[in-house]
């Protein structure tokens, strides 16, 4: 028996007449990394924002932990999520950032606050820079920050959106293996958005990769295997960087 | 400031007309960017979409071509395409023949679907659907923001109570100058212009009367939200919607506090108490304004100024400004935060909401204060 910790089931998303994936389902293990791929606009972004409650889908059901669909602002958040940009709070420095959450959803005092904010920014190699605002931090510092923040509260769950993306190859690097740290030490659930093809082939333990022309999962499992023995020259052209005819 | 020199171009162009069907346009040289404009206006006044002949661009004599310069050439060919013309680009080799091709110039004719113009109707239907989208986007921002408030009410630790007090200093004291500045020349302008009319009929003494009555009932309150909903409401929208571009408001909710406990809330909040106050300063500058025209033009003197300020004004011409205030203040809030979380779009989006914001105050300002007289009037107060 599965131990799904996401379930999605006949997910379709889209807005007016536009569907961008219809009747999807696919679930997701807990403890393993899961990467969501496709091409640009094929709606990976989209369907992460259905996944964290931002945006209701068309049809279908998402259950987190068993849950009906994800509900925001009513409690204390069941997982974390970092942005694509980071998304921190500019008026904020990085270790308020940090804190916000904690603040509000526990009764630690200011100085148990202020020992977590520094335990979680040393666990993404950010000791130090708790008094730097977000616009004295570099891109891949920002990304860190906001990792950082989405693990404030302890989630079982972290959903990412491109954390490599636009950093140098070094950073992504160090990124990617901060994820699987967490993955493995903490027994986290990554969900993980990106078409950065090293970091899928090293961190991804499976993954599901949409179609924009399909509307629909044209490949699911370890993405290693569907790079060497998919048959679906879609599947073929995306991992192996090629533009051969489909 | 000395002019470009005017350069030589470095191709030549031949057009032969053998007065049959066909029009040869021979290209000689090197075509660069440099020279596009000299090269559209030479083939364009001799090549028109219109024409009836075939039209043979030869490029066997071209040395260099660069992208600017082919995409005029296929652009030309296109339109002679569209128009039901025959064109086509021969002798081309080499680099020239790469360039040709990459810009599509052996490709045959996309027809681009010609945009209809929109009719009149269709526009004022357009217009009418976004007008009714906006109102349902206010109508849910209200509903939510009740439920909000709720939610609040009944577990007040969940309000973001920190916040309130750098947003007063932001909105209020930051404001002071302005508002003080503003609100003294109201009162001064004011006096002056009855001043002349009073005079007439040896009345200097109720400029003090005039002055008192409709800076505090009318213009302190007015004056003053107009200045915070120029500075404060334009501040509010904009980082608000900038907040929502940059998806801080989606990290927010998904850390489990939506927008409206978390943002709107404490800005409204914040005006709602600094309105009174900044009210209450404009009210007393603008008496001293109108004090000062009072001594220096209608020899009253400090005391028969204020002691006739004092007769003409009750509690109650102050405690009505104030409340009017309170509610402008609630107004500026909540449509500088409802425009600011509305925002889509990017910078330019920000701009228009910003925009939005300050335009939409306004006029509920005016709304308000019409309302307000009204109400008062009727209730004999």
């Amino acid at each position: 028996m599965s131990d799904a910790i996401i379930t999605v089931e006949d997910l379709t998303m889209g807005w007016g007449e536009v569907n961008l994936l219809e009747k999807a389902s696919f679930e997701v293990e807990r403890g393993e990394v899961f990467a969501i791929l496709g091409g640009s606009g094929c709606g990976k972004s989209t369907l992460l924002r259905y996944l964290t409650g931002l945006d209701e889908p068309k049809g279908g059901s998402i259950y987190i932990e068993g849950v009906g669909k994800p509900t925001l602002e009513v409690g204390r958040p069941a997982y974390g999520v970092m942005f694509q940009s980071g998304a921190l709070f500019g008026s904020m420095t990085v270790g308020e950032n940090v804190a916000v959450a904690l603040n509000e959803w526990t009764d630690l005092p200011h100085d148990a606050v202020d020992a977590i904010v520094r335990a979680k920014l040393r666990l993404v190699g950010l000791q130090g820079f708790e008094h730097h605002t977000p616009a004295e931090i570099s891109g891949g510092m920002k990304k860190r920050a906001a990792i950082a923040r989405a693990m404030a509260l302890e989630p079982s769950l972290l959903f990412l959106d491109e954390p490599s993306a636009g950093l140098d190859p070094v950073s992504a690097v160090e990124l990617d293996e901060l994820i699987l740290t967490m993955s493995d030490g903490l027994g986290l659930t990554v969900v993980i958005v990106t078409h950065e093809l090293q970091s899928i082939f090293k961190i991804a333990k499976r993954c599901i990769m949409l179609d924009k022309k399909t509307k629909s999962i044209i490949a699911r499992g370890d993405p290693r295997e569907l790079r060497d023995k998919s048959d679906d020259p879609r599947v073929h052209n995306f991992f192996n960087r090629t533009t051969e005819s489909t | 400031m000395s002019a470009t020199p005017k350069r030589e171009p470095a191709f030549q162009v031949e057009i032969e007309e053998a007065g049959g069907p066909l029009i040869e346009v021979r290209l000689t040289g090197t075509l660069t960017f440099l020279d596009a404009s000299s090269l559209w206006s030479q083939v364009r006044a001799r090549i028109s979409p219109k024409m009836k002949e075939e039209v043979r661009f030869d490029l066997s004599n071209v040395t260099s071509i660069d992208g600017g310069t082919m995409a005029l050439l296929v652009q030309t060919k296109w339109d002679l395409q569209e128009e039901g013309g025959r064109c086509e680009f021969t002798g081309a080799t080499g680099h020239v023949q790469k360039i040709l091709e990459l810009y599509e110039g052996d490709a045959k004719l996309n027809k681009r679907p010609k945009q209809k113009p929109v009719s009149i109707i269709a526009q004022i239907g357009q217009g009418t659907y976004d007008a009714l989208i906006e109102l349902q986007l206010v109508f849910a921002f209200l509903g939510r923001m009740l439920l909000a408030l709720i939610g609040v009410i009944r577990r007040p630790k969940t309000g973001n109570w920190r916040e309130i007090a750098p947003l007063m200093n932001r909105t209020g004291a930051d404001a002071v100058p302005i508002v003080l500045l503003i609100n003294f020349l109201i009162g001064f302008v004011m006096a002056f212009q009855s001043a002349v009319q009073l005079k007439q009929f040896g009345a200097n003494i109720f400029v003090a009367d005039l002055v008192g009555l409709s800076i505090s009932r009318e213009l302190g309150p007015l004056m003053t939200a107009i200045i915070v909903c120029g500075r404060s409401g334009a501040a509010f929208a904009a980082e608000l919607g900038t907040m929502k571009v940059s998806e801080e408001v989606d990290a927010l909710r998904t850390m489990g506090f939506g927008p409206w406990r978390y943002l709107v809330f404490p800005r409204m909040f914040a005006l709602f108490l600094v309105m009174p106050v900044l009210t209450l300063l404009a009210d007393l500058v603008g008496i001293l304004g109108g004090l000062l025209v009072g001594l220096l033009s209608l020899d009253l003197t400090v005391v028969a100024y204020l002691n006739e300020t004092r007769n003409a004004l009750h509690m109650w011409d102050i405690f009505q400004g104030l409340i009017k205030c309170g509610v402008f203040g609630l107004a500026i809030g909540l449509v500088a935060c409802q425009q600011g979380l509305a925002t889509s779009g990017g910078a330019e989006g920000v701009g228009r909401r910003t925009t939005a914001a300050v335009v939409t105050s306004l006029f509920a300002l005016i709304l308000l204060d019409a309302g307000f007289t009204m109400l008062f009037y009727v209730l004999h107060l």
